[in-house]
């Protein structure tokens, strides 16, 4: 059926846009804003934050002791990791120097039709690294892969995302054109700029309400 | 389509006269408008984004074949299963063999308005299947058993303590609350539940890039990430216009679009999907198919002034700045479409014999093309509608449907009367004379319902001017 209805669709567009032609000039993109990093990270900071991210700029080689500290601070009981990658050995090789009153380290077992009930119902916190973040609108670009599935920054209560100073761009175009995204774009690339929220009662923000109720980012800075 | 007992008219009276509605319209849509403002406080800066926003959405509509045939063979290279509807029935069978071939019983369903046209719910309910609406106003009104009153906010004509009634009785267990945090809550936990044990994912697409095959999902809540994510089978219906050529066209319309929305900057997630999950991967879904609906858009791509319709980016803007809309409410309108948008785009879709007349409810204010971030010419359009309707030779369905002949002679004998002085003097006359004792009857009784009619002078502004003794007045 869907065969014929794609003949008879066609047929229907091809004379249609024949019809007559749209005369658009296409306008110039806007100037690319310049930024210097600390001002990058001021801006991705301050719009963050706005959305009730909470944002930590610390500096790179201390990442995980704040890390540590936050957490024993906030009492987390699981955190789910990504062993494989610079961030997921970070936070082992930070846990093997002590790990009194910190959450228990968990990771991906298998795919997610067998890990989906500790997923959903045991895990507190997820941590990942992000690809980037973006300055202008103030998000994180991620790029979920096989060492970081896709469902590690959705469905713990807690997401904590790492991101390095020098990959936050200016705007989402630039991004794109720097990192060559048409020619490699992945299963799933995402933008997250703060919690799940909903304004859908009474135009009243809530968090939380399908996704991560909190979001954490450590910003490392050089 | 649409319910055979729909009166426009009666409709409007009964929006008109709720006082909750109204109040709850009138607030919701100034927090709108006013965020909105907020956002793009810059107008040099957003006059410039809607320039390209436009030109994006034209450049797209003008190669629409061409595009369409890229973003089908981008899919299939990687791994999106593509399915063509030319009808909503079409598309509704398509989506259920997909469910039958999986045996899949239960969906969750992020928030589509094409799903909407399609009437997709009723219809799988029909064939024994469970299907769960899960962005949290549609799902408020899935409980309640209606249908959206706005394409943004479709639970908007509730106010809490509807919907704090609404849970208690429709979830069980859920105790009375009118706090906003404990109703998300509730709803957070129900839908976690169903999430997890879904057989199958359905969302709508904002925008589907040619260029890489890529589908995108603007939102706030994670539930469309969750529909996309966790099932094993993800369906995505889009209507044939939401295709964009190029991924740098992404940036400009996704600004636009959630400035428009919710006047928000970006949005919580913005979601793009390339591909189905890929050996070696964890989680996201097996098998992605995409079903591309065309139900009369193709028809509206033939004309060159009304294919400015399918610039349309969803954003719902114009019903928030619309007088008419912000009075009356979504459901009003009697189709899926509300509001300026709806207006132009469902008489196209549906004929407008059957659209009751709502071309008839604009006063031409202009303010959903000053704000339109594509900029369609909407107020022009809904001319053209007030036009096809009474002209014969129209093109747009149902054309013609309120031509008759009093009217047209009616419009014979104005038009005679002021071409020619004597005989305007005359009618003017005998406007003075027995004007006020014409009898109040047809559209007159309507008009004069809730308005006093004018009274006509005695004497015309010609006769008191000759009588002060001007001279060549």
């Amino acid at each position: 059926m869907s065969d014929t209805a794609r003949e008879r669709i066609f047929a229907k567009l091809r004379p249609a846009v024949a019809a007559g032609e749209f005369n658009v000039p296409s306008p110039e993109l806007p100037p690319r804003p310049e930024w210097t990093q600390t001002e990058k990270v001021e801006k991705l900071k301050t719009l963050m934050e706005a959305v009730r991210s909470e944002v930590h700029a610390v500096k790179a080689e201390a990442w995980t002791d704040a890390l540590k500290a936050l957490a024993r601070r906030r009492g987390f009981k699981t955190m789910l990791y990504a062993p494989g990658t610079p961030v997921g050995d970070a936070v082992k090789q930070a846990w093997s120097e002590g790990s009194g009153s910190l959450p228990a380290l968990r990771t991906y077992e298998g795919t997610i039709e067998n890990y989906k009930d500790t997923l959903f119902h045991d895990t507190d916190v997820g941590i990942t690294s992000t690809l980037g973040g973006i300055a202008e609108t103030g998000a994180l670009i991620l790029w979920p892969d096989a060492a970081e599935p896709r469902l590690m920054s959705l469905i713990p209560p807690i997401h904590i995302a790492v991101l390095e100073a020098d990959k936050i761009y200016g705007t989402f175009a630039e991004a794109m054109e720097t990192m060559a995204w048409p020619e490699r774009m992945p299963t799933n690339a995402l933008l997250i700029s703060g919690p799940s929220k909903t304004a859908d009662i009474e135009m009243t923000l809530a968090f939380g309400v399908h996704g991560p109720k909190e979001l954490i980012v450590f910003i490392l800075e050089p | 389509m649409g319910d055979p007992t729909f009166s426009f008219e009666k409709n409007v009276e009964t929006a008109l006269g709720d006082t909750q509605l109204r109040a709850n319209f009138a607030f919701a849509m100034s927090t709108l408008y006013q965020k909105r403002k907020a956002v793009f406080a810059d107008e040099a800066e957003t006059e410039r984004l809607r320039e390209i926003g436009n030109a994006v959405r034209q450049r797209a509509l003008g190669k629409l074949p061409e595009l369409l045939e890229k973003l089908e063979k981008k899919c299939t290279e990687n791994g999106i299963q593509v399915h063509w509807a030319e009808t909503t029935e079409e598309a509704n069978r398509i989506i259920l063999k997909i469910m039958e071939d999986h045996q899949a019983r239960r969906m969750v369903k992020g928030k589509s308005m094409v799903s909407e046209e399609m009437h997709l719910n009723k219809f799988l309910e029909e064939h024994g299947k469970e299907v769960m609406e899960t962005d949290l106003g549609e799902y408020i009104i899935q409980l309640a058993g209606e249908t959206p009153s706005h394409i943004i906010v479709p639970a908007v004509h509730k106010n809490k303590d509807q919907i704090a009634r609404l849970f208690h009785e429709k979830i069980p267990g859920a105790p009375y609350t009118e706090k906003v945090e404990e109703l998300n809550a509730l709803a957070r936990k129900t839908l976690r539940e169903k999430f997890q044990h879904a057989d199958i994912g359905l969302s709508g697409v904002n925008m589907a890039v040619a260029e890489t095959g890529t589908l995108c999902l603007v939102e706030n809540e994670g539930n469309g990430r969750m529909c996309t994510t966790v099932p094993p089978v993800h369906v995505a219906v889009m209507g044939l216009e939401k295709v964009v050529e190029k991924l740098s066209d992404v940036p400009p319309v996704l600004r636009l679009l959630t400035g428009s929305a919710t006047g928000q900057i970006i949005t919580t997630y913005f979601n793009m999907i390339t591909t189905p999950r890929k050996p070696g991967e964890k989680d996201g879904p097996k098998e992605v198919h995409l079903v591309i609906l065309d139900n009369g858009r193709s028809a509206i791509l033939g004309d060159p002034e009304l294919r400015q319709t399918l610039q349309c980016i969803r954003c719902g803007t114009c019903l928030n700045h619309c007088p008419v809309y912000t009075r009356i409410g979504g459901h009003a309108y009697g189709f899926v479409y509300p509001g300026p948008i709806g207006k132009i785009l469902t008489p196209q879709m549906e004929g407008l014999e059957k659209t009751g007349g709502i071309v008839s409810a604009s006063s031409l204010c202009n303010a959903c093309e000053e704000v339109c971030p594509v900029k369609i010419p909407i107020p022009e359009l809904i001319r053209r509608m007030r036009n096809e309707s009474y002209d014969p030779k129209g093109t747009v369905p149902g054309h013609g449907y309120k031509w008759n002949l009093p009217e047209v002679l009616v419009w014979k004998i104005w038009a005679l009367v002021n071409r020619f002085p004597r005989l305007n003097e005359l009618a003017v006359k005998m406007g003075g004379l027995f004007g006020n004792r014409f009898p109040k009857i047809g559209p007159i009784k309507q008009w004069t319902r809730i308005r006093t009619a004018p009274r006509l002078a005695r004497h015309s502004l010609h006769e008191l001017v000759k009588a002060e003794g001007v001279e060549n007045e």
